[in-house]
């Protein structure tokens, strides 16, 4: 077991002294590369934060709709081949509800802003 | 450095000319350089643009027609009355800056945000959509013979061409496989009509102005196929910039564009401007994947690039929110 803080602290802290500390005494192009860097990073924390949790979910309704167990990636390649194949389509028990949990989670972490996000969050989101 | 070059440049071609200033290069333009200077002339100076290949770029070569096509299409559209620069010299050996050409340089902005968020370009915003698709009716009406030597490309090849590119990147995404289901499904072959097709047509690649477009940038993926291609891009929901509910690049309805399309005697199928825009969304999904792989491989290992890579995702939820919409 590895000591504290945590990445998602660490990380946190290098996003939150850039933000604040040098934001400020930049401008151009600089600012600009500062934003994406800051972006980077705040992207990095929220997947941290999610991905455990959302990965487990993603295996579970995967087994589900495919009927066999493996790693999150092993699955995906299956369910890639499968969709490729037409032995899975939009009619599948499943499949669509699948596809949309596993993308809200995906813009969760890389565009939670993102405008179709927020509209399919809905109100309550 | 470039400002030399430049300079023994204009002095052969523009007449009265002494040298230039100002030159700086411009971000934006995602796989070409762009560079921006001044004429020096007695007349006041020339605001003067310089497109020209880096040295090294690897991007998707057999889709780029090659910036002496893009020189060319842009004159013709500029002799047609259309948006456009005008393109002041093509770039011979003897200048010593690469391959490319140099235009006039229209004053306007081409940051979208800027565009749909700014009180200067209010006035201009619900004129937009309407005056696009009479612009598109244009271009799509340049007479073939005087267009220089392009791809063509119709549905069915482009559907195998994604396939392809997506295939290689090795990056198994469900959500495209789907899509690309759907387009082969609904594949609707050969247009009843070839035109010119300009490839890129998108806010983002438009110069604007409180008076409306100035002028269509970037026609590196021009050629020849389906005119609904171009009518299918402008709507995809990236390049809206959060105004989902306006199709037209955040600007306004595909009613206004159709109209403003038809209006110039041209005919649109909403059926296949649809199936382009599927289509159109997947392939920024796949631009995405290649970023990420450009950004793993090199040579550009930025951070922007990077970050693109991480885009890949929207065109996951709109390609849902277009061919698998909750609650249907």
């Amino acid at each position: 077991m590895q000591d504290e803080p945590t990445p998602v602290e660490l990380t946190k802290s290098v996003a939150d002294f850039l933000r604040n500390d040098i934001t400020p005494l930049i401008s151009g192009h600089e600012a600009f590369k500062l934003r994406v860097a800051i972006n980077i990073l705040d992207l990095v924390t929220r997947q941290l934060t999610r991905e455990a949790g959302s990965d487990a979910r993603e295996v579970e309704r995967l087994r589900a709709l495919l009927g066999m167990d493996g790693s999150v990636t092993e699955l995906n390649l299956v369910l890639a081949e499968r969709i490729a194949k037409g032995e899975v389509d939009l009619a599948t028990p499943g499949l669509a509800e699948h596809l949309w949990a596993t993308t809200m989670d995906k813009l969760a972490v890389d565009q939670p802003n993102y405008a179709s996000y927020k509209r399919e969050l809905g109100p309550g989101g | 450095m470039i400002e030399a070059e430049l300079s023994r440049s204009v002095q052969r071609w523009c007449k009265g000319a002494t040298g230039v200033t100002g030159a700086a290069k411009l971000s934006g333009g995602a796989s070409q350089e762009t560079w921006r200077f001044d004429i020096v002339h007695p007349g006041g100076p020339i605001g003067a643009i310089l497109r020209r290949s880096p040295k090294g770029y690897g991007a998707a070569p057999s889709r780029a027609a090659g910036l002496g096509a893009e020189a060319q299409l842009m004159q013709r559209a500029f002799e047609a009355g259309l948006p456009s620069p005008r393109v002041m010299h093509v770039l011979v050996p003897e200048d010593d800056l690469g391959t490319g050409f140099i235009m006039q340089r229209v004053e306007g902005e081409t940051i979208a945000r800027k565009i749909l968020r700014d009180d200067e370009y209010a006035a201009a915003r619900p004129q937009l959509a309407r005056q696009i698709g009479g612009i598109l009716a244009g271009l799509h009406r340049l007479p073939k013979d005087k267009l220089p030597e392009l791809r063509s490309r119709g549905a069915t090849q482009e559907i195998a061409e994604f396939e392809r590119d997506y295939r290689s990147l090795n990056w198994p995404k469900p959500v495209f496989e789907l899509a690309l289901r759907w387009l082969r499904d609904r594949d609707p072959g050969p247009s009843g009509e070839t035109t010119l097709v300009h490839g890129d047509f998108r806010n983002g690649n438009l110069i604007i102005g409180a008076d409306g477009v100035r002028a269509v940038l970037d026609w590196e993926l021009a050629h020849l196929g389906d005119p609904m291609e171009d009518l299918g891009w402008v709507c995809v929901n990236s390049w809206r910039f959060g105004e989902i509910d306006k199709p037209v690049g955040g600007f306004g309805s595909r009613e206004e564009l159709f109209a403003g399309y038809e209006a110039v005697g041209r005919k649109v199928d909403p059926a296949r401007v649809k199936f382009w825009e599927v289509m159109g969304t997947l392939r920024w999904g796949i631009m995405c994947g290649g970023m990420m792989q450009r950004f793993r491989e090199g040579p550009d290992h930025s951070m922007e690039r990077a970050m693109i890579g991480r885009r890949a995702s929207e065109t996951e939820i709109d390609l849902l929110r277009l061919v698998a919409p909750r609650g249907s």
